[in-house]
């Protein structure tokens, strides 16, 4: 028998994305944001989330993907890890998905950049390409750029 | 099963706290030996510990107590008195009680270890007069004495009395019996009453130990009643709840401020004034006397003396200054830390001590109060201070700054040096301190609290540490600002005014010294920052200000600097809860964290001492134009400052700052050579060039022993001069008025200092005139 797994998924531009359903705490609607100056450029915002702060980070900017259109109205999607909640921006929320192990590979050598070190590996999905987020990586970011 | 557990914890709970409390009484007591009412009370203390463990069926804690117990009679009862050896068998006997509470409190069982020898030595120690045991039937025979154990305690309720309530007699015999007392018969009640013969020797035994129940009674019960142990646990979340309930009431309040509606408003302002005491009131639980954890620190240094064969005498004042539970539990370890280095490092061995003048017996002051919602921590020592040369060179040595950094730093930087991780000047890893975990993690441990430590260093003199923290953590009180539509809150401890310019005043309120904004305040210059820019939003903030435009200061203090803030509006102040940035945002050391604002939005909290070294204000420049203002008043100024007095020749005295000096050093005269005509010591590796003052001056050296000679050691960077004087006499405070100026060369004035004649040194002119570049290339550097 295959053993399979279970992704929540987002969208974000043309990319599919997943990450382990156990990772994710909850997923919002757009939520208003306190800008954090000075800040490493891909963290968006603080939000608060009942009464704790959590910081989000734009998964666009995190992948260097072009930035949204300015009166787009990204979603979250709540990690929580061992340091407390993270969100992430996406552009859209998909479904809980649950994929056959055998579909995995990991990811081809031709890809590059930061892409590559976040980009866990792929399931070949019948319609498209599942791609999975690492998401310690994702919300680890080098010490934060002074200026 | 589990009543059991109970009584057993709070046998544990009590116990600590009475052993807490026992450390700290029986080293004062060492001091105090004959102070009877101590005595009683650490009497008691085992005493207690003793019957409860009997009673548990905790057999060798009993017996460990009751031989300790016999000791303390006999002192109690004048028979001993306590000595060094008396003490340390008494804290060893207090650490084997420690050691078998905390081995019941983890298994349940006292542990394996017999302590036969430590029984040895109190029963030792105990013995030579110890006859004294309770010897049966005393009670009998002298029934009054019986209850001698525990006349310390308050009033016990009359013997008369308890017979009479069971029964055993009539009032009126009680009455006879008073009056023939009254009447001169020196026997006590209960004997008279024995000899009236109505009761018997036993009843009046009873009687006597119901009596001293009763009194037991009555004094638990007056704690009891008064008083209910509170699981700590229980009073974070209740606090958590306050600060959340806090942020709700803001909620509520603000919402409030923009409807009409009368009954809301009232209840609105009910719950305001009610959230505000609760959360007084809630915090006031978590209080407690800082005491508590000094109450730790007698013992530590004790141990501490007797092991590098120092003494120290310790001082507190501002004991009862109350702290946040958290907060006391956070500066334990570190308090503690500066404590040992105080006494291991700072103050000299008792030999050392007398050869420079001072008592040999070291000084250690513990000192708290509150200040502008702060409390103040001093610990302050009069031992050597920190050798800042000293500093520079291990701190080199070890590759934690490079010899260049070294050269340039100020004083106040190179004493600094202590804080960097890794750093630690003992010679030699003792287990005392010097593992290098140091100072770093006590700065640390106190800056996660939001508190700040400062280091006041007197070479030769001493070294006071301060530390400022919050009241409390979780609750401030802030100011709201606003820089591009943004709101920040900036906490008010670190506020001092606020300062609104409008049209003209607007236009010329900011001016620049070569680009570096600045305002006139009160006629000082106030170093400017401005928030747009300082946040990175916006570069070109210094645009002419519009005729209808105001111009908002917030005047702060950083490190004891005073700099101004010009932000787009101050809006309001707020209670605002502290809540911590989310690892992502943590090398941001200008926000201190972010709270929850009324409409819900997050807000970030400036962190003023981060924004202030972010924008330099607080940096070695500003350092030293302070310590050249600084000294320009000495010269000019009747401020009090630290002198060096020291003997030139027979009789004359003299005196130096003692700021300017780097070290006071021996040398024995068959290491001074010569060179070039000028008498030198090799000094650290390097060749110090020395001057004898007695000749320098033309005076006769005192006769006496010559082998040694002190000296007052002058350093920049790498160099360093000597002053060979004839003897250090003292260091005293003093405000220097100069009573004449003379113009005998290298004597700057002179002043009474101690009711005597003082020269006041120019060390600048006389090392000029060994060294003419030694002070120039201070002011190339």
């Amino acid at each position: 028998m295959a053993d399979y797994q279970q992704f929540c998924t987002f969208h974000l531009g043309d990319l599919y994305f997943g990450v382990e359903v156990q990772k994710v705490q909850e997923v919002l609607r757009f939520q208003e944001m306190t800008a954090v100056p000075l800040a490493h450029d891909v963290v968006a915002g603080l939000i608060n989330l009942r009464g704790q702060i959590v910081t989000a980070i734009d998964l666009r900017r995190r992948l260097a993907l072009p930035p949204r259109t300015p009166d787009a109205r990204p979603m979250n999607v709540v990690l929580h890890t061992d340091d407390g909640a993270i969100s992430l921006l996406v552009d859209e929320i998909g479904d809980v998905v649950e994929v056959e192990d055998g579909l995995f590979e990991p990811p081809p050598e031709t890809l590059r950049g930061i892409a590559r070190e976040l980009v866990g590996g792929v399931y070949k999905l019948e319609e498209r390409l599942l791609l999975i987020l690492d998401t310690e990586k994702t919300v680890d970011l080098a010490p934060a750029a002074a200026e | 099963m589990s009543d059991m557990d109970d009584v057993v914890n709070e046998f544990l709970v009590e116990s600590y706290e009475n052993l807490d409390r026992l450390d700290t009484d029986l080293v004062s007591l060492e001091e105090n030996p004959t102070e009877r009412a101590k005595l009683a009370s650490i009497f008691r203390t085992i005493h207690t510990i003793k019957g409860t463990c009997g009673f548990l069926g905790y057999g060798k804690l009993e017996k460990v107590a009751h031989v300790g117990e016999n000791l303390l009679s006999k002192l109690r009862d004048g028979e001993l008195v306590l000595d060094a050896d008396i003490t340390s068998g008494l804290l060893a006997m207090v650490d084997a009680v420690r050691k078998m509470l905390g081995s019941i409190e983890q298994t349940r069982a006292e542990g394996s270890e017999e302590y036969a020898e430590l029984i040895e030595l109190l029963t030792k120690l105990a013995t030579g007069t110890n006859e004294r045991l309770e010897k049966p039937g005393a009670a009998s025979k002298t029934p009054a004495a019986a209850t001698d154990p525990a006349s310390v305690d308050p009033d016990p309720p009359p013997l008369g009395a308890v017979l009479v309530e069971s029964g055993q007699v009539s009032p009126s015999e009680v009455e006879v019996a008073h009056r023939k007392q009254l009447a001169g018969d020196p026997l006590r009640i209960g004997e008279l009453l024995v000899e009236q013969g109505v009761v018997t020797h036993d009843t009046l035994r009873d009687a006597l130990r119901k009596q001293q129940e009763k009194q037991q009674e009555a004094h638990n019960s007056s704690v009891a009643d008064t008083s209910i142990r509170v699981d700590v646990g229980l009073l974070d979340k209740l606090m958590n709840l306050v600060g959340e309930l806090v942020l709700a009431r803001n909620q509520i309040v603000q919402y409030n401020a923009r409807q009409s509606d009368n009954t809301m408003s009232a209840a609105s302002q009910r719950l305001n004034l009610i959230t505000t005491e609760l959360q007084e009131s809630v915090m006031k639980t978590r209080m407690q006397p800082i005491g508590n954890v000094w109450s730790k620190i007698p013992r530590v240094v004790r141990d501490l003396a007797v092991q590098c064969g120092k003494e120290v005498r310790i001082e507190m004042e501002g004991k009862e200054t109350e702290l946040d539970k958290t907060i006391i539990e956070a500066i334990k370890d570190p308090l503690t830390h500066i404590v040992r280095n105080s006494v291991d490092h700072g103050i000299e061995p008792p030999d050392v001590r007398a050869a420079k003048g001072k008592p040999r017996e070291g000084m250690l002051l513990l000192r708290a109060y509150h200040e502008g919602g702060q409390v103040n921590i001093e610990i302050r020592d009069d031992g050597g201070g920190i050798d800042t040369e000293r500093v520079r060179k291990k701190a080199i040595e070890k590759g934690l700054i490079t010899a260049e950094v070294a050269q340039r730093m100020s004083e106040r930087e190179a004493v600094n040096i202590v804080f960097l991780p890794g750093f630690s000047t003992a010679q030699r890893v003792s287990n005392v301190s010097g593992r290098g975990v140091g100072m770093d993690v006590v700065r640390t441990n106190i800056e996660k609290i939001g508190g700040q430590v400062d280091l006041v260093n007197q070479p030769g003199a001493g070294m006071t540490i301060k530390i400022k923290i919050p009241l409390t953590l979780a609750i401030i009180p802030a100011l709201l600002v606003t820089a591009r539509e943004q709101r920040f809150a900036i906490p008010q401890v670190s506020l001092l005014e606020l300062v609104r310019l409008e049209g003209e005043q607007a236009r010329k309120g900011i001016e620049f010294i070569h680009g570096a904004p600045v305002h006139r305040l009160r006629g000082n210059l106030l170093p400017v920052l401005h928030l747009t820019r300082e946040l990175g939003l916006e570069q070109d903030v210094w645009r002419p200000i519009a005729d209808d435009e105001s111009l908002e200061i917030v005047v702060l203090q950083a490190d004891g600097r005073p700099f101004g803030l010009v932000v787009d509006s101050i809006n309001d102040t707020e209670e605002i809860v502290v809540k911590p940035l989310g690892k992502q945002l943590k090398g941001l050391p200008i926000y201190a964290g972010a709270t929850i604002m009324g409409d819900g939005r997050v807000a970030l909290i400036l962190d003023v001492l981060g924004l202030a070294q972010r924008a330099s204000v607080v940096s070695q420049a500003a350092d030293r134009k302070r310590a050249d203002a600084k000294r320009d008043e000495q010269e000019t100024d009747d401020a009090a400052s630290s002198l060096l007095l020291f003997q030139v020749g027979r009789e004359s005295r003299m005196a130096v700052e003692l700021s300017a000096v780097a070290r006071l050093e021996e040398f024995e005269s068959a290491t001074i050579e010569r060179s070039g005509g000028q008498e030198v010591v090799q000094y650290r590796g390097s060749i110090m060039p020395l001057v004898r003052l007695a000749s320098y001056f033309g005076r006769e050296a005192e006769p006496g022993d010559s082998s040694i000679v002190q000296v007052v050691v002058y350093t920049r960077g790498e160099r360093s001069i000597g002053l060979v004087v004839d003897r250090i006499l003292d260091i005293v405070e003093e405000s220097l008025v100069a009573e004449r100026r003379l113009s005998t060369a290298g004597v700057r004035s002179s002043a009474v200092i101690q009711g005597k004649v003082t020269d006041l040194l120019d060390a600048h002119a006389v090392i000029a005139s060994v060294d003419p570049t030694f002070f120039e290339e201070l002011v190339a550097a």
